[in-house]
């Protein structure tokens, strides 16, 4: 097996990219009969952004859920910060620092966004239920610890006119921006984020575009992201990794994935002569 | 000199009143700024030494006294300080809008050849960057918020919080230089330059000496009896004369705390948290904040609409007169207790206004029942009239005698006559001292003998002695057959209905007056909401038939109002049109003040007056429209022009005699 800790480079606008953090090996993931995903490896190294994008049904959610550990591949290994990962749940996968926001916004909609981001720190609650009901004491202090990591959350986002808003009164845009703050509270090493621009408009995936790029910038924080509007992926991300019907057809810098031919073949058709 | 400075007890420059509150009220709170959701207050002995390590970090890195420091960013502490700053190491502030676009600020930067530049994040950094090849005298460039700074090429480039640290560690030898410095500073010295918005040309810049600034903000302050325990809130743009008078002129003479909103779109609730005691607001603040009440009370349920439209009768009938002192029966007064326990202070206290002791407005003419609205809540809402010019105050509104036609008798100190042509001049302790760079305008504006024309037209009532002012100067012209064309007079009257957010009218030299309107879309929003009109953009709604012809209804009532008037009869409009797009400072058309650039609108949308004259019915056209971030695009649209009914003058005349 190869060294799980390669070297990093450089990227094109001078960032220093490091060794690897997670490293997925010969991953094959099967539905019944449906083969989701075939044979796939690929790195995701520190500090770096890492796109997956594919047409659709590619297998890249399913890819997603397998790095967030969702589901468990029936073959391959899955190697994260130089181990490898045994099956795990999804709690204990965020213990490990993963964090990651849903194509379908999965928020609690009838509390405000407050408490939405306050639930990302919940890894971070240490005290427990009957020390919560007295309050007074250390579940306060734990609290307000808490509430001020998220604070700079909601200020990073710049989300604190709707701090106190139900979620469910938000447009759809802003309420991408909560699930990502919510993410955020968790101050994840790895962030995934499935389709973070689907449904945007113009305006709103310029915002969103900058705030990945902040937060990868700002917290050093390694983000993998599955997107299928190429335009953003290719002026996001480092390296992507192009799926097609569950197989890796490319992997590498955006200019490398623009001229590879069974990429272009896979997003613009073979002509059948 | 010494004479001089027994009258302010030696406090001449606004660095000095910072030493004389932070040791006289050491403790009390100077600034509050919200920041990750909590109020952080900074008090008078705080704020001087963030000021102190900001200004001996100024000298460390070549300030020199003459210098012109821009000032880039919404209101927040540090950029008050930036100025105070400033002020004390001999240079001179230039705070600037920061909605401006770049090339905006190109023009500034270069004309005051600011050496130094304090922005407030990156966007504002990025601006001057992209200009700064232009700028031959620009050499530093100090930002507040680093989010987003660590790649840039940090040579011209410091973070303010470096820049204090600097200036705290080189505090033994850099001391004796600020205090130096600082001691030199008399009534003469330069307190701040602000740019005019320009309602025509390039800005000019107004400099405003210690005297002006600690002169005005002394007497305006003992005209309304402001003391030291008030709290304002601090929103409106810090390049405006205005905000530098009540927030650091006003704050700094009385000691008062400033209290600094989270964001732009946390106003509102920033409002309600602190509650101000002195609170000022251009009349469209308040125009929009009662089409939101009106609106949401629309929505309320049959039972809470009831009570608001009975209590606020009774206030309309009473209120007022309990706010001016005025005799009022027991009975009324009773209900009006009960209202204000019911109604009026749960109102207040949602809009933020419970604690409004003087509260002002200005800017442009606000609808008496706007204005009414307010007083018979009982909040003191009064008018002032002003300019950059006159360090703002030129006349205000004493309590007890406020009327939302005038806007009130001379603030202390002030001079006022009016000429034959009818234009408002003034002399005061508050007037500029000169444009920068431009003797031209300033003989053009100022006497030797210190009169300053406003440039608007106005007359002074004889039983009342204040003032009423009816337009421009310059756009007060003469109809075709001679009678008296003033654009703002019918303009406003159109204003007062929530449906018209801006009005522009045509006659000048003409027969006939016509007029563009833009449409209010909270307003006709929530209309066509009620009456089930879908719509899908603004264009689509500004050429609905129905709103057409509610637009008309207006008009022609309009026409009936003005008619009454026998000086401007001839003003009535016989012809209008809604436009297909919200006249925007971006393009041009408003300046970032918001007041419509008259001959800019003419010359861009002359087809469409050209259309009206002709009396055509409907007409095609193509409008070039920027966004925000300087890109440009058009928008075309279909235009239905509307005819309104006028009162036939000579009739209306003839009947009268």
């Amino acid at each position: 097996m190869s060294d799980t800790m390669e070297e990093g480079y450089i990227t094109e606008d001078g960032r220093k990219i490091g060794g690897t953090l997670m490293e997925m090996k010969n991953i094959t993931l099967r539905f019944g009969g449906v083969k989701a995903i075939t044979d796939i490896s690929f790195d995701i190294k520190e500090g770096e952004i890492r796109a997956i994008i594919g047409p659709n049904g590619a297998g890249k959610s399913s890819m997603l859920n397998v790095i967030s550990g969702f589901y468990v591949p029936q073959e391959g290994e899955v190697w994260y910060k130089g181990a490898k990962r045994p099956p795990m749940k999804p709690y204990q996968v965020a213990q490990q620092g993963i964090a990651r926001t849903f194509q379908n916004i999965a928020l609690f909609e009838g509390m405000s966004v407050l408490d939405n981001v306050m639930t990302g720190r919940l890894n971070y609650m240490k005290t427990n239920m009957f020390q919560q009901a007295i309050w007074k004491g250390k579940a306060e202090k734990e609290e307000v610890e808490n509430r001020e990591f998220v604070e700079k959350v909601i200020d990073f986002l710049e989300i604190q006119s709707i701090r106190k808003t139900p979620v469910a009164r938000l447009p759809y845009g802003l309420k991408k921006r909560v699930e990502l703050a919510r993410a955020l509270a968790a101050a994840p090493h790895l962030l995934l984020l499935d389709e973070p621009m689907a449904g945007m408009n113009v305006e709103e995936k310029e915002d969103m575009s900058r705030f990945i790029l902040d937060v990868n910038d700002e917290f050093g924080t390694t983000i993998a992201l599955i997107e299928h509007d190429m335009g953003v992926v290719m002026d996001l991300s480092d390296r992507v990794v192009v799926m097609d019907y569950g197989k890796k057809i490319g992997d590498g810098t955006p200019d490398e994935v623009r001229n590879n031919q069974d990429v272009i073949d896979a997003y613009l058709g073979v002509s059948h002569d | 000199m010494a004479q001089s400075s027994q009258a302010t007890d030696g406090l001449q420059s606004i660095p000095a009143l910072l030493h004389r509150n932070a040791t006289e009220m050491a403790d009390s709170p100077a600034y509050r700024e919200k920041q990750f959701g909590i109020w952080q207050s900074w008090t008078w002995r705080q704020s001087q030494r963030e000021i102190n390590n900001l200004a001996r970090g100024l000298l460390n890195i070549g300030v020199n006294e003459g210098d012109f420091i821009a000032i880039i960013g919404r209101n927040r502490p540090y950029m008050y300080w930036s100025m105070v700053a400033a002020q004390s190491v001999g240079a001179i502030p230039v705070p600037l809008y920061q909605d401006a676009a770049a090339e905006e600020m190109a023009y500034v930067l270069d004309h005051c050849g600011a050496r130094f530049v304090i922005a407030e994040d990156q966007e504002q950094v990025d601006k001057v960057i992209e200009i700064q090849d232009d700028l031959h005298q620009f050499e530093h460039m100090i930002y507040l918020d680093p989010r987003g700074m660590r790649k840039y090429d940090h040579t011209q480039l410091h973070e303010f919080s470096h820049i204090q640290e600097q200036g705290h560690a080189a505090r033994d030898e850099l001391t004796p230089e600020l205090e130096r410095r600082r001691s030199k500073l008399t009534y003469d010295s330069t307190c701040v330059m602000l740019y005019t918005s320009g309602t025509t040309g390039k800005p000019k810049g107004v400099v405003l000496s210690n005297r002006n600034v600690i002169e005005t903000a002394k007497n305006s302050s003992e005209f309304d009896k402001l003391r030291a325990n008030e709290e304002i809130l601090a929103y409106l743009p810090m390049a405006w004369v205005g905000d530098f008078i009540f927030s650091v002129g006003q704050a700094y003479w009385c000691g008062f705390c400033v209290n600094c909103p989270e964001s732009a779109e946390t106003l509102t609730a920033d409002l309600r948290e602190i509650g101000p005691t002195y609170y000022f607001a251009p009349p469209r603040v308040f125009e929009t904040q009662l089409t939101n009440v009106m609106i949401r009370m629309e929505d309320a349920g049959p039972l809470k609409r009831k009570m608001f439209h009975h209590f606020m009768d009774h206030a309309k009938k009473v209120g007022g007169d309990i706010l001016d002192g005025n005799k009022v029966g027991l009975g009324d007064r009773l209900k009006y207790a009960l209202g204000d326990l019911l109604i009026y202070g749960p109102l207040k206290n949602t809009l933020g206004f419970s604690r409004v002791r003087v509260g002002y407005t200005a800017g442009e003419a606000i609808g008496p029942e706007i204005f009414s609205f307010y007083r018979s809540l009982g909040i003191n809402l009064k008018q002032l009239y002003g300019q950059t010019e006159a360090t703002v105050f030129i006349t205000a509104q004493p309590d007890g005698q406020v009327r939302a036609d005038t806007v009130g008798v001379p603030s202390p100190g002030v001079e006022l006559k009016i000429d034959d042509n009818g234009e408002v001049h003034y002399r005061s302790p508050g007037v500029f001292e000169y444009y920068y760079k431009n003797e031209e305008s300033t003989k053009g504006t100022k006497t030797d003998d210190g009169w300053v024309a406003t440039g608007d037209a106005g007359f002074l009532e004889k039983d009342s002695g204040h003032l009423r002012i009816i337009d421009r100067a310059k756009d007060v012209g003469k109809m075709a057959d001679g009678s008296m064309f003033a654009p703002k007079f019918v303009e406003n009257k159109l204003k007062f209905f929530p449906n018209v957010l801006e009005a522009v009218l045509f006659g000048n030299g003409r027969d006939r007056c016509m007029a563009f309107i833009n449409i209010d879309l909270t307003a006709v929003g929530n209309w066509a909401e009620r009456n089930n009109i879908a719509y899908s953009s603004y264009q689509e709604l500004a050429g609905h038939p129905k709103v057409l012809e509610t637009i008309k209804e207006h008009v022609e009532e309009v026409n009936r109002s003005v008619a009454e008037d026998e000086m401007l009869s001839g003003c009535q409009i016989h012809r209008f049109l809604v436009l297909h797009k919200e006249l925007d400072a971006d393009d041009g058309e408003m300046t970032r003040t918001r007041k419509v650039r008259r001959r800019i609108v003419e010359e861009k949308f002359d087809d469409l007056i050209a259309g009206l004259y002709d009396g055509k019915s409907d007409i095609h056209t193509t409008t070039e429209v920027t966004y925000e971030d300087g890109r440009k695009g058009s928008i075309s649209a279909h235009l239905t022009l509307m005819d309104a009914a006028v009162v036939p003058v000579s009739s209306a005349k003839v009947a009268a005699e």
